[in-house]
């Protein structure tokens, strides 16, 4: 019997080894669709660019070329901010769903993205013709003050964050803040602008924004794969979690920056594209368990191959005019995530 | 037992306010003379013409909202739920804006059409969720939820795309109905609006105490002899009426269908056969004073009733968050 145990036991183990390294490779084919699909972005647009144009562009740059100059300033920087802005979408959600335990998080529910339009509504209707940086700074300080009210009125109470205080204090703060910022829309009557700005999303990226947004989203990434264990045990529930010694208040309150960090510097670069961050982590979940070391990466991934994706389908379903990203990543995502849905 | 006491009371105190304030002043006394049938004949036009059938409908709109929700929050065994976030509302609202856009009519058209379009629209979405959510086994929450959210996506990236084509006084008329606001305040609307609660909202309350057993799980339901899929198919479609219904007469208002069942839960506990008549009354007191809030702060303009239930509603729940377990 002994030996028997033992055996299924090996078997077991090579398994799930197995099956970790079809997960690894699955990931790295990902990884190298990504890489096609930035490639395809940059070589997508009104002007068209082939690939071997724009591989010469982007090893070889020579800036007499028309061509190579707008690969290098319109086309890379727009299709890198997208690739950047889906993985911090999609990992700050899959983050939120697991310090809330709630399959309705994302990470709107924090507070990022009520904020942000509360801070925009602002500017436009009392101090509109703010330039471009302006005001993605704006949205970035808005985000955080948003963030800000839901972690400090969750945590007024004697038992701390618990996954529902945060969940309902972050869903009300978040309907207060938009609520206002609609008002002040309504009022000024700026809704359609504000409409625009946030439809308009990734089309003017430049380098700038590449390079500040960076090191926000990798210090965003490292923190939430390293704390990827942390979480999927706290998924256990508060007093499991606990009673394995986790400083459970401490894993909320870092998951919580975490989620700011990645999420507020998406939103003030991208505007709040509602799906990638609900409907991604969901997605990575159907692929690979509940084990969040493996949610992550793959969060992580789809996000940033989903958002490139679709701002090839933005500039290409309408042209010459852009289709709004959300319209976009909505009318390609929810069909795949239902069928995702209804399968499991 | 005095919770809802209390409610009550301060309904009525907010209905009385509600008669006394307006672009016509009344004072107490004039208003009580008048209810007695004393009155003057423009007193009686403007309470009982005006006033009355909007403080009518606030009534329904927030006992029908709350109490929406709170089923949501059961059959989903979800603190987040509500008709709004599981589509119903975007749903109405893709059908209003659709109207708008493609049938090319004027602002002056119908309002009743618009209700019309509206409930449709409610009605629709609900049925498409219910449809992609069952599979041979039946729905279960967690699939309706995500179901739910796939399509609030949809019908919302569809209303954003209609939206970024409309010219500003249809943006406008569309960004104002989305927000919530008791637009068509006649005797018609609350004739359109009051059977449908009447009918449903007793069925609700007769139903409740299922709630507190199928929040104990589908396996635990089915062995207190509750056919599940049965019991949570009856719910949603009771949830769903009374949100389509009020919808129709009041747009997007959205906030109190989540916010009323948890002040309710943190007042009264647990057991829905409490919870449930303490919701349609918060419900109601809230929609009635942010109605009144709303047509009082920027008069004689009006702000959309929806937007001030959140910011009148909100700190309050904060609040009791706060203070209370859970």
């Amino acid at each position: 019997m002994e030996g028997a145990q033992c055996v299924d036991e090996r078997e077991m183990e090579t398994r799930i080894r197995f099956r970790s390294w079809m997960r690894v490779a699955l990931w790295l084919i990902g990884l190298m669709a990504l890489g096609i699909s930035l490639m395809l972005s940059i070589s997508v647009g009104a002007a068209e660019i082939d690939l071997t144009m724009v591989w010469e562009a982007l090893v070889n740059f020579d800036s007499n070329k028309a061509q190579h100059q707008i690969v290098m300033y319109l086309r890379a920087p727009r299709a890198l901010v997208g690739a950047l802005v889906g993985m911090g979408l999609a990992v700050a959600g899959a983050m939120m769903q697991g310090l809330t335990r709630n399959p309705l998080a994302s990470p709107s529910i924090m507070g990022v993205n009520a904020g942000s339009s509360l801070a925009l509504a602002i500017v436009f209707a009392f101090a509109p013709g703010m330039s471009y940086n302006q005001l993605i700074l704006i949205s970035f300080l808005g985000a955080a003050v948003g963030v800000g009210m839901v972690m400090w009125i969750s945590s007024l109470s004697r038992e701390g964050i618990t996954p529902v205080r945060l969940s309902l204090a972050g869903m009300t703060i978040s309907t207060l803040l938009s609520s206002l910022a609609t008002g002040i829309s309504i009022y000024f009557q700026t809704g359609q602008d504000l409409t625009y700005w946030y439809a308009g999303s990734i089309a003017g990226s430049t380098w700038d924004q590449v390079r500040v947004l960076v090191p926000w989203i990798s210090v965003g990434l490292v923190g939430s794969l390293l704390f990827a264990r942390s979480l999927t045990v706290l998924s256990l529930g508060d007093e499991t979690s606990k009673g394995l010694g986790q400083r459970t208040k401490w894993i909320k309150l870092c998951g919580s920056i975490l989620v700011f960090i990645l999420a507020g510097s998406a939103v003030s670069a991208a505007g709040p594209v509602g799906f990638v961050g609900l409907i991604i982590p969901h997605m990575a979940r159907f692929l690979v368990g509940l084990d969040y070391r493996w949610i992550m990466p793959y969060a992580a991934l789809l996000g940033g191959l989903f958002f490139v994706l679709a701002d090839i389908g933005v500039r290409i379903l309408n042209p010459p005019y852009e289709t709004p990203i959300g319209v976009v990543t909505a009318f390609f995502g929810v069909p795949f995530f239902l069928y995702l849905a209804r399968r499991k | 037992m005095q919770v809802m006491i209390a409610l009550v009371l301060l309904i009525l105190l907010s209905i009385f306010i509600s008669f006394n304030t307006g672009i016509f002043k009344l004072s107490p006394m004039e208003v009580l003379r008048t209810l007695w049938g004393t009155g003057e004949e423009h007193h009686h036009l403007v309470l009982f013409e005006f006033r009355l059938p909007r403080i009518v409908i606030a009534l329904l709109i927030g006992t029908g909202l709350a109490v929406s929700g709170l089923i949501l929050q059961g059959i989903t065994r979800n603190e987040l739920a509500d008709p709004g976030i599981i589509g119903i509302h975007a749903g109405a609202g893709l059908f209003v804006a659709s109207w708008m856009m493609f049938l090319k009519s004027e602002l002056s058209q119908p309002p009743f059409l618009i209700s019309i379009l509206a409930f449709m629209g409610g009605l629709f979405a609900a049925f498409l969720i219910y449809l992609f959510a069952w599979r041979k086994s039946g729905v279960s929450p967690m699939r309706l939820i995500l179901v739910g959210i796939g399509f609030n996506l949809l019908f919302d990236a569809a209303l954003l795309a209609l939206q970024v084509k409309m010219d500003p006084n249809q943006f406008l008329y569309l960004e104002i109905w989305l927000a919530g606001s008791i637009w068509a305040s006649n005797w018609n609307f609350v004739l359109i609006l009051m059977p449908w609660i009447l009918l449903l909202l007793p069925i609700a309350f007769y139903r409740s105490r299922r709630l507190n057993i199928l929040l104990l799980g589908d396996s635990a339901a089915r062995g207190l002899g509750i056919a599940v899929q049965r019991e949570r198919l009856i719910l949603l479609l009771l949830s769903v009426g009374l949100a389509a219904s009020c919808v129709a007469v009041g747009g997007g208002i959205a906030f109190v269908g989540l916010v009323a069942p948890h002040l309710a839960r943190r007042l009264v506990g647990e057991r829905h056969e409490y919870i449930m008549p303490t919701a349609s009354l918060m419900g109601s007191l809230l929609l009635v004073v942010s109605d009144l809030v709303a047509r009082q702060v920027l008069a004689p303009n009006e702000i959309p009733t929806g937007l001030v239930v959140a910011v009148m509603g909100a700190p309050y729940f904060l609040y009791l968050l706060a203070r209370t377990k859970g």
